[in-house]
């Protein structure tokens, strides 16, 4: 359901953030990852989170999972996922939400499986925590290895993942994350770590899964293209905040935010140019210290006086569409 | 898995069989007729002599007498002692258990006292707590033995009389020995349990463990302390021969009755073929269980396993 | 003082700094052994023997009455001698060989790699035990052996840096300019590791002068009256009852000496490179 054939998502809202905030205390200061961000995802829609790397967009799905890593810490805003408030949940609550109603697919495939373990053993751990008999598991898995399209199933349930190609391994991980049919199913750069021709393949199969099961996706990506082909609706990061967020077609046709198009002008054109979104001028801030104002000012190629002092507001442009912008083009 | 198997156990054969070489070529290399050794020339006549030499196969070349001493070995035929005339292997299999209690005793208690306290340190990493773990075991770690061997004596057996002073009088005796030997060699282990956890929790499998629902607990243990504890379950049986090795030393100052007090002994006087026996000894137990090490490795960790396979063909 | 930025952290770590310390005292007593020591290491009072520590024999006196504080600090010199000479032979084996291995790879490296595995396969000390027999008991033949069976592990991190450094981009270029292999190796790899190296000297100092004191006090190495740490120990244990303090203080000396050593190199190597897997 990408922008070819979109329609409008009329889902309820399944989770909804509201002014998250993430900090890492270091030795050279706190960096505030994420600040203020809101979002929201509904019932079996494709929401993508988009930006460049570092902009923060990893950490709030982690943050979402609550599995941001030491030192980082949650320190504001809330995740009610399905009227249940997960930031509130004690730990033993929130191990039941994860895989269960929320679950994550990781940027690498090489490293996310434990190499030690056979990769249908991985997808039938996951499995037992629903109380289901071992035997039955076992034979459950091979059979989720076979509905995310590994070859030879039952064979390859057997392998470890070292023998597996990074394709596959993803498709491991992607079976290990759907196998307890959760509501929702993050997937933070699902491709970046692949090869080009496995990465239409594996969105491919996140689609088939989104149509088989009406499971809600969060995609994660730097990648406007993926975006296009996928996506419902669209949030854009920049240096931990969200600038601007709506229906895809809004947000391409008629973007807010100068980063937003920036970024779309970066978009390459049918693959053939190799410059990505490193032809946006200067640098990613440090988070360390955050530009003042509008975070986004030292590369805004139409800045004024006020963006340098005043922070932006949310603002909506049109309905559902939102920018935080002094200046939005509409 | 069997293929590996056998893989490492042929190539401990082949390093034992090497040792056997270069330890008779030492051997011979050294200055002097083994026969003055064990009988004074100027009593007996030329001819004894010559009869002795032959018997012995002294007067054949130095390969052919190598493979006479390797076919005895084999047969379990260490040769006689030159001082007692006694058997090197009733000598050894008489010694062998004490110096076996005391090395697999202190390898117990240094993995039942080091991989918690590695653990320990790793989940409460940078505390003070942490720090201060580090701190004594880097310590312990440039203790000599012998000295805090002798220490022990001083303050346990001589000021507070609560253990033997030294011999074998019961397993109580073992006590001081078996804590001398254990206490410098645990830096190493906790150091090293405690950077394989830090680095395994950091690990994105981990991450994943977490994301499909694992309790903690779970996590902890069947993805944490499971792959972490790989590198450290082979060390347990890598470190035996280093055991070994200091209890030679440790036996002496406690006059323990093992191999090592006999190797020294042995030494002194010039003993050759007890001290031949005794290496011998020793690099067959450090192959077994380098050879342990290594196909406990492989079951552990399924990367190494097929590395090797493929590697060898 | 104006110091290098580089040394500031160092400087401010405080193992580092107790390590540097340590070693300038045993340092200062080794080559101030004239000076400081009040009675030569031999200077026999037998009516004082056995005397606990007091004002004229600060460390006491063994049973020849000789001063065990004048025996310890002398005693020193064997250690740095003994520990540099061993740490220096092991050095120069070990990197010569790993630098082989890893440069031509191949036949060498399975030559040099089963040789160092065969120096594995015994306890290095018992293999030093067993060369001891053969050479004879003597201080210089300790050092040999203890040399000859401990140069393995340099020559496995050195193998390793050198597999990686002959691909890097300068040595292709001096190799496609002509340079002799030998050259190459020890003008463009070897400079490249002597961070590595000077670390691994440094640390392996303290199990040198551990493992030659440990023959000394078997009767191997140093003889009587030589005041080396070991022979003390070893003399001393006859006196335990009586008189622990000759067993109690050449030990301490070798824990200083150790741990300076030990304290020194942990802290290059986090000067130098702390990912370093010494």
């Amino acid at each position: 359901m990408g922008l070819v054939d979109a329609q409008p998502a009329a889902g309820r809202p399944l989770m909804q953030v509201s002014d998250l905030g993430v900090t890492f205390q270091t030795s050279r200061g706190s960096v505030r990852a994420v600040s203020g961000v809101s979002f929201e995802v509904r019932e079996s829609e494709v929401f993508a989170l988009v930006g460049e790397s570092g902009c923060g967009k990893s950490t709030t799905a982690l943050a979402v999972m609550r599995l941001v890593p030491p030192p980082g810490r949650i320190d504001s805003g809330q995740v009610v996922f399905d009227g249940v408030p997960l930031l509130d949940l004690d730990e033993d609550a929130m191990a039941r939400v994860r895989g269960k109603q929320i679950s994550m697919i990781f940027q690498n495939p090489l490293v996310a499986l434990n190499p030690v373990y056979r990769s249908a053993a991985q997808i039938e751990e996951a499995l037992l925590l629903d109380q289901i008999p071992r035997d039955r598991a076992w034979k459950l898995a091979v059979g989720v290895m076979g509905d995310v399209k590994i070859p030879d199933a039952p064979e390859r349930a057997l392998s470890y993942p070292h023998e597996l190609s990074g394709g596959m391994r993803q498709r491991v991980m992607t079976g290990m994350m759907i196998s307890r049919s959760p509501r929702l199913l993050i997937a933070d750069e699902p491709t970046t770590a692949l090869d080009v021709t496995i990465q239409a393949q594996v969105l491919e199969l996140l689609m088939d899964i989104r149509r088989r099961t009406k499971m809600s996706i969060m995609i994660i990506t730097h990648d406007f293209g993926i975006v296009a082909e996928t996506a419902d609706r669209i949030a854009v990061m920049y240096a931990g905040g969200i600038v601007e967020q709506g229906g895809v077609l809004e947000v391409f046709e008629q973007s807010g935010h100068p980063y937003t198009r920036l970024l779309m002008r970066a978009l390459p054109r049918l693959t053939k140019e190799e410059g990505r979104l490193e032809t946006i001028a200067g640098h990613v801030p440090n988070l360390v210290e955050l530009p003042s104002g509008c975070t986004f000012h030292p590369r805004c190629p139409l800045k004024r006086d006020a963006c340098l002092i005043e922070r932006p507001t949310v603002r909506e442009v049109s309905p559902g569409h939102f920018v935080t912008c002094h200046y939005p083009e509409v | 898995m069997l293929n590996y198997a056998l893989r490492r156990m042929a190539f401990g054969l082949l390093v034992v069989f090497a040792v056997t070489i270069v330890l008779f070529s030492v051997m011979q290399l050294m200055p002097g007729d083994p026969i003055r050794l064990v009988a004074d020339p100027s009593r007996i006549p030329a001819w004894r002599i010559e009869e002795l030499r032959r018997s012995l196969g002294l007067d054949k070349p130095a390969y052919i007498q190598y493979f006479y001493w390797l076919n005895r070995l084999l047969h379990g035929d260490f040769g006689h002692s030159i001082v007692s005339g006694q058997s090197v292997s009733s000598l050894i299999a008489a010694r062998l258990p004490y110096t076996l209690l005391l090395a697999l005793g202190s390898l117990v208690l240094h993995y039942v006292i080091a991989v918690p306290l590695g653990l320990f340190a790793a989940l409460r990493a940078n505390s003070r707590i942490d720090r201060t773990i580090v701190l004594v075991v880097t310590v312990l770690r440039t203790l000599p033995g012998f000295w805090l061997g002798i220490l022990m004596m001083i303050l346990f057996a001589i000021k507070l009389k609560i253990f033997p002073i030294s011999g074998y009088q019961g397993p109580l005796s073992a006590v001081l020995p078996v804590l001398t030997l254990t206490l410098p060699a645990l830096g190493g282990t906790v150091r090293l349990t405690r950077s394989e956890v830090l680095e395994t929790i950091r690990e994105p499998f981990v991450l994943t463990a977490y994301a499909k629902g694992l309790p903690g607990r779970t996590v902890r243990v069947r993805h944490i302390l499971r792959n972490a504890l790989i590198p450290v379950t082979v060390m347990f049986f890598l470190s035996l021969p280093w055991i070994v090795g200091g209890s030679v030393i440790i036996e002496n100052v406690f006059a323990w009755p093992g191999m090592g007090r006999l190797l020294w002994k042995a030494i002194t006087n010039q003993d050759l073929p007890i001290v031949q026996g005794i290496i011998v000894i020793i690099a067959v137990l450090t192959v077994i269980s380098n050879t342990i090490g290594d196909i406990i490795s492989g079951v552990l960790d399924p990367r190494i396993r097929i590395e090797l396979e493929e590697v060898g063909g | 003082m104006k110091l290098p930025a580089q040394l500031r952290p160092v400087l401010r770590n405080p193992q580092f700094v107790a390590g540097v310390i340590l070693l300038l005292v045993v340092l200062f007593s080794a080559l101030g052994a004239d000076m400081i020591a009040p009675k030569s290491f031999e200077e026999m009072d037998i009516p004082s023997s056995l005397a606990p520590p007091s004002r004229q024999y600060p460390l006491g006196t063994d049973h020849y009455g000789r001063c065990i504080f004048s025996r310890v600090v002398y005693g020193s010199r064997i250690a740095l001698r003994v520990g540099l000479i061993v740490v220096t032979i092991e050095t120069v084996i070990g990197v010569s060989l790993g630098l082989l291995a890893g440069y031509y790879g191949g036949r060498v490296d399975r030559v040099i790699s089963f040789v160092t595995d065969l120096t594995w396969a015994l306890p290095p000390i018992v293999l030093a035990l067993a060369i001891v027999t053969a050479l004879g008991p003597s201080l210089n033949n300790v050092v040999i052996a203890i040399a000859l069976v401990s140069w393995a592990g340099y020559s496995r991190l050195i193998r390793s840096k050198a597999q990686s450094l002959k691909n890097m981009p300068y040595v292709e270029a001096a190799r496609a300019l002509g340079e002799s292999d030998f050259s190459i190796m020890f003008r463009y790899i070897l400079p490249n590791t002597y961070g590595l190296i000077i670390v691994l000297a440094t640390l392996s100092v303290p199990a040198a002068i551990l493992s030659t004191t440990a023959l000394s006090f078997l009767g191997l190495g140093s003889q009587p009256p030589a005041p080396d740490w070991g022979v003390i120990l070893n003399e001393g244990i006859a006196y335990m009852h009586s008189a622990p303090w000759i067993s109690i203080f050449p030990g301490l000396a070798l824990v200083c000496t150790a741990l300076g050593f030990n304290l020194l190199g942990e802290g290059l190597r986090d000067l130098l490179d702390p990912r370093m897997k010494v």
